[in-house]
C-alpha cells in the first residue's frame, strides 16, 4: 500500500474524528457548568455527590468509561450495543470532559475577587444578573488557558474511540498498521493530530486575545 | 425624617464570640455629611457594611429614609424586610469601596451606565447623556472609553464614585476611600468628595484622613471597640475633646511628623 492510499483510508475517518472532537466540546462545555452549580451548592448532600461523582470521573481512565458506557447498558440490562457508536462515545467523552472543565469552572469563579459581588450586590444587580453580567465574562477570561488545554488534549484522547472499534481515523490507522505490518499510519496519525492541534492552538489564541483589552 | 437611622445595632462574628459592634445608634440627616474615625478593628467599616445591607445585623434596627431594611423581632434579634422591600432600600444608598471594585471588563462609561440601565431600567439614551455629565463632574470626561485597568488608583475611585452617583441615590457611604491611595491621588479624590459635600450630598465617610473629616464633616463620630465613644461638631470633637480614648488617639495623628 502506497503513502498516498494509507493517507486517502485515514481521511475517510477524519470525519469521525471532527464528529467526537466538536460533540464533546458542544455538549461538555454546559455540562461542566451545570456540574459546577451542583458543585459549588449550598446544599451539602448536593455538593458531596457531585464531588464523588466528579471523583470518579476523573479518577478512573477515559478508556474504561468508553467501555462501561458502550457495553454497560448490553451487560447490565441485556439491550442491544448501539449501533452507531458515535453515540456511546460522545457520551462518554463529553461526561469525562464535562468532570474537567466543571473543576476548571470553579477555579475561575472562586478566583474572582468578593468584591465584584459586593459592587453588584450594592448596585442592585440580582444573583443571575450578577453571574450573567459580571462574574462568568471576567471567569471566561481567566480560565481560557486551562480550557486551550483541556481541548487540545481532547483532539489526541479521540484516538482512544478505536477501543470499541469506533471507525475514526485512529482506529483506520491502527487496522492498516496491522495488515501492513507497517508503522507508517502511526506517523500519519501523529502528523495529523499535530495539524489538528495547530488549528485549535490559532483559534484558541485568536479568542484569548479578544479578551485582552483589559486585565 | 432621618436619611438613615440605626438602633441599637449589634453584631458578632465566629458564632457570637467575637462582638464587633456593641449597640451602635445613630442617624443621618438629610444634606448632612458624617465622617467616623477610629483606630483600625474599631468596627468602623463593619458599622458601614451592616448599614448597606452587606453584613446581617445580629439585633437591632436598620432604617432608610422611613423604611426598615432591619427590625428587632419578637424573640430580640434583628427580622429583615423581604427580598422585594430590600431591593427597594437598596435604591436608597450607593456605597464607595476602599478597593473601588470596578468591573475590569466594562469600559469606564459602561461601568457608570450599566446598573441604571439593567437594575432601574432607566432609558439608555437618558442614562449616557447623565453619565457622561457625571463623568465630567468628576474630571473624567475624557477617559469614558477607557477601562479600569488603565487608569491611576485616584481615577478609579472617582469612576467608582460617578458609578454610585449615577444611581441617584440619598445617601452615599464611603468606606476608607482614599485609604488604597498615595498621598496625590488621595488629594483628587478629596475635592471630588468635598465638592459632592458643598452641593449638600447626605454622606457617611468612614476615613483615616483628620484633616478632611474636621475640614468636610458636620458630625464626627469617634468609634472604638464597637461602641460610639464620642461624637458631635468637628470643633468639638477635635477642638474640645472630651474622652481620654479619643485624645489618646487624635495625639497620635497630630504627633505624626
Amino acid at each position: 500500500m502506497t503513502l498516498l492510499t494509507m493517507i486517502a483510508k485515514m481521511s475517510e475517518g477524519l470525519g469521525k474524528t471532527c464528529a467526537i472532537f466538536f460533540l464533546t466540546i458542544l455538549f461538555s462545555l454546559p455540562l461542566g457548568m451545570l456540574i459546577t452549580l451542583l458543585r459549588m451548592s449550598k446544599n451539602k448532600v448536593v455538593s458531596g455527590v457531585t464531588r464523588f461523582v466528579i471523583a470518579v470521573l476523573r479518577g478512573t481512565p477515559l478508556m474504561l468509561q468508553l467501555l462501561a458506557v458502550t457495553y454497560g447498558p448490553y451487560y447490565l440490562f441485556g439491550m442491544a450495543i448501539a449501533k452507531n457508536k458515535l453515540i456511546p462515545v460522545v457520551i462518554a467523552f463529553a461526561i469525562n470532559y464535562a468532570a474537567y472543565f466543571a473543576e476548571i469552572y470553579r477555579g475561575g469563579i472562586e478566583s474572582i475577587p468578593v468584591g465584584q459581588y459586593e459592587a453588584a450586590n450594592v448596585l442592585g444587580y440580582t444573583k443571575t444578573q450578577t453571574f450573567l453580567r459580571i462574574i462568568l465574562p471576567q471567569v471566561v477570561k481567566r480560565i481560557m488557558p486551562s480550557i486551550t488545554n483541556e481541548v487540545v488534549t481532547l483532539v489526541k484522547d479521540t484516538s482512544m474511540a478505536f477501543t470499541v472499534s469506533y471507525q475514526e481515523m485512529f482506529t483506520i490507522g491502527k487496522q492498516i498498521a496491522n495488515s501492513q505490518t507497517s508503522f507508517m499510519p502511526f506517523v500519519v496519525a501523529g502528523v495529523f493530530y499535530f495539524v489538528f492541534n495547530a488549528i485549535v492552538d490559532f483559534v484558541m489564541g485568536k479568542i484569548e486575545k479578544r479578551m485582552d483589552y483589559y486585565k | 425624617m432621618s436619611v438613615l437611622e440605626l438602633n441599637h445595632v449589634k453584631k458578632s462574628f465566629n458564632n457570637g464570640t467575637l462582638h464587633v459592634l456593641k449597640d451602635i445608634s445613630l442617624s443621618v440627616e438629610k444634606g448632612e455629611v458624617v465622617a467616623i474615625i477610629g483606630p483600625s478593628g474599631s468596627g468602623k467599616s463593619t458599622l458601614l457594611r451592616c448599614a448597606t445591607l452587606l453584613e446581617r445585623i445580629d439585633s437591632g434596627e436598620v432604617c432608610f429614609d422611613g423604611h426598615y431594611a432591619a427590625r428587632t423581632g419578637d424573640d430580640g434579634t434583628a427580622v429583615y424586610a423581604d427580598k422585594a422591600e430590600l431591593k427597594q432600600i437598596r435604591n436608597y444608598f450607593g456605597l464607595v469601596f476602599q478597593q473601588f471594585n470596578l468591573f475590569p471588563h466594562y469600559s469606564v462609561l459602561k461601568n457608570v451606565m450599566d446598573a441604571p440601565i439593567c437594575v432601574q431600567k432607566r432609558e439608555r439614551a437618558e442614562v449616557e447623556v447623565s453619565a457622561r455629565k457625571t463623568l465630567e463632574k468628576m474630571g473624567l470626561g475624557d477617559k469614558a472609553d477607557a477601562y479600569p485597568c488603565q487608569l491611576s488608583g485616584g481615577q478609579q475611585q472617582r469612576v467608582a464614585i460617578a458609578r454610585a452617583l449615577e444611581m441617584n441615590p440619598e445617601i452615599l457611604f464611603f468606606d476608607e476611600p482614599t485609604s488604597a491611595l498615595d498621598p496625590e491621588l488621595t488629594g483628587e479624590v478629596l475635592k471630588v468628595i468635598r465638592a459632592l459635600a458643598e452641593e449638600h450630598m447626605t454622606m457617611v465617610i468612614v476615613t483615616h484622613e483628620m484633616a478632611f473629616a474636621r475640614a468636610v464633616a458636620d458630625k464626627v463620630i469617634f468609634m472604638d471597640g464597637g461602641v460610639i465613644v464620642e461624637q458631635g461638631a468637628p470643633e468639638a470633637v477635635f477642638g474640645d475633646t472630651q474622652q481620654e480614648r479619643t485624645k489618646q488617639f487624635l495625639a497620635r495623628y497630630n504627633e505624626r511628623p
